[in-house]
């Protein structure tokens, strides 16, 4: 598969080289070509400095020919904004979208963005943690 | 009206200031604590302190009621976010965005945004129309009608002069509204019009015959 990643944090970058050691063709983008000393020696994949919500950066990253887009930059908006612009501009088949806001998630969800709270899966995942040490 | 304005920079302010001697109900939603201080002590309690893109500011601040809002941060995903969420949300009937990158204005439109306004583009076209070899200025935009004003000038080496309107097969959706010599009165062409050197001539077309016109008119 072909993915675009937006996003060259820790997130981005340890999903860009386990995309890459699974063999898949990976472009990886950050607005900072200081977050790719992120990435090890050995990642195959791409690697972009540009802005995602920019258009023909976009292009430039492939996204015409991505299998998937996956926004993970800190900001939820600028998460937002590239997952629509992938979407709807560019009709990439799949779009996943992280925002940290619980509530924006949801509308997003409403309106049909594939969108992953890590606030909220993080806080679950503590509660599971906490109730079966308790048990 | 009850007008709800995202960000709290010098448009916000400005914008404002501009509604509020209009008469309408004002609220400024504004991150930065100080300048929302700065903006209440000036004109009373009209600014909140948050972020206009969380749906719990939004539904603290009544946007459920607002007839307008208008996000005029400096970012344009943060002016998106925000006007999908009241539009979205709260139902807000009309939503205005201020975007900086002029590839947004097609954008924000698709993703429902009512009215996207780019200063970019504005500032470009005002500058455009000062610059005298450009041959095709735009004056106006009818959005909802998928049409636009231009003027085209018929600069002193354009291949048409003297030549009829009728002779130049003009694209069959192109209406020519007038004809502005560069001496004379203003004058609604005919087909047998003969362009001079200097004419301007103020038309109604689709965008995208833009070039098209200019290249029939012009002949360059």
């Amino acid at each position: 598969m072909k993915v675009v990643i937006m996003g060259c944090g820790r997130v981005g970058a340890q999903l860009a080289e386990l995309l890459d050691t699974d063999d898949h063709e990976v472009t990886i983008l950050d607005i900072d070509a200081f977050s790719f000393k992120r990435l090890s020696s050995t990642f195959g994949g791409t690697a972009l400095i540009g802005n995602g919500i920019d258009q023909e950066v976009l292009k430039r990253a492939g996204i015409e020919e991505a299998d998937v887009f996956v926004a993970v930059t800190q900001g939820d908006n600028r998460n937002i904004m590239a997952a629509q612009i992938a979407k709807h501009i560019f009709n990439v088949p799949r779009v996943i979208c992280r925002i940290y806001d619980p509530l924006r998630k949801e509308i997003y969800e409403m309106l049909g963005i594939e969108a992953l709270s890590p606030t909220v899966v993080f806080a679950q995942l503590l509660r599971e943690k906490i109730e079966t040490k308790v048990k | 009206m009850y007008i709800i304005i995202v960000g709290g920079g010098r448009v916000g302010y400005y914008l404002a200031k501009a509604l509020l001697s209009e008469g309408h109900e004002i609220l400024i939603i504004e991150k930065n604590a100080r300048f929302c201080d700065l903006i209440n002590e000036e004109m009373g309690s009209v600014c909140y302190n948050g972020d206009g893109c969380e749906a719990s500011v939004l539904a603290e601040v009544g946007t459920n009621r607002a007839d307008l809002f208008i996000a005029v941060t400096g970012d344009d995903e943060d002016n998106l976010v925000a006007c999908q969420v009241a539009k979205f949300k709260f139902k807000v009937p009309r939503t205005i965005a201020r975007i900086r990158n002029p590839q947004n204005e097609a954008l924000f439109k698709k993703l429902g945004i009512d009215v996207p306004v780019s200063a970019t583009t504005m500032i470009l076209e005002a500058i455009a129309k000062e610059v005298p070899t450009h041959p095709l200025t735009h004056l106006l935009t009818l959005s909802d009608k998928g049409l636009e004003i231009v003027e085209v000038r018929i600069l002193p080496n354009a291949k048409t002069i003297g030549r009829s309107i009728k002779s130049l097969h003009l694209p069959e959706e192109t209406k020519l509204a007038l004809l502005i010599p560069r001496d004379g009165k203003p004058i609604i062409p005919a087909s047998d019009t003969v362009l001079q050197s200097g004419d301007q001539v103020i038309a109604l077309i689709p965008p995208e015959l833009e070039e098209d016109l200019r290249t029939t008119l012009t002949g360059i």
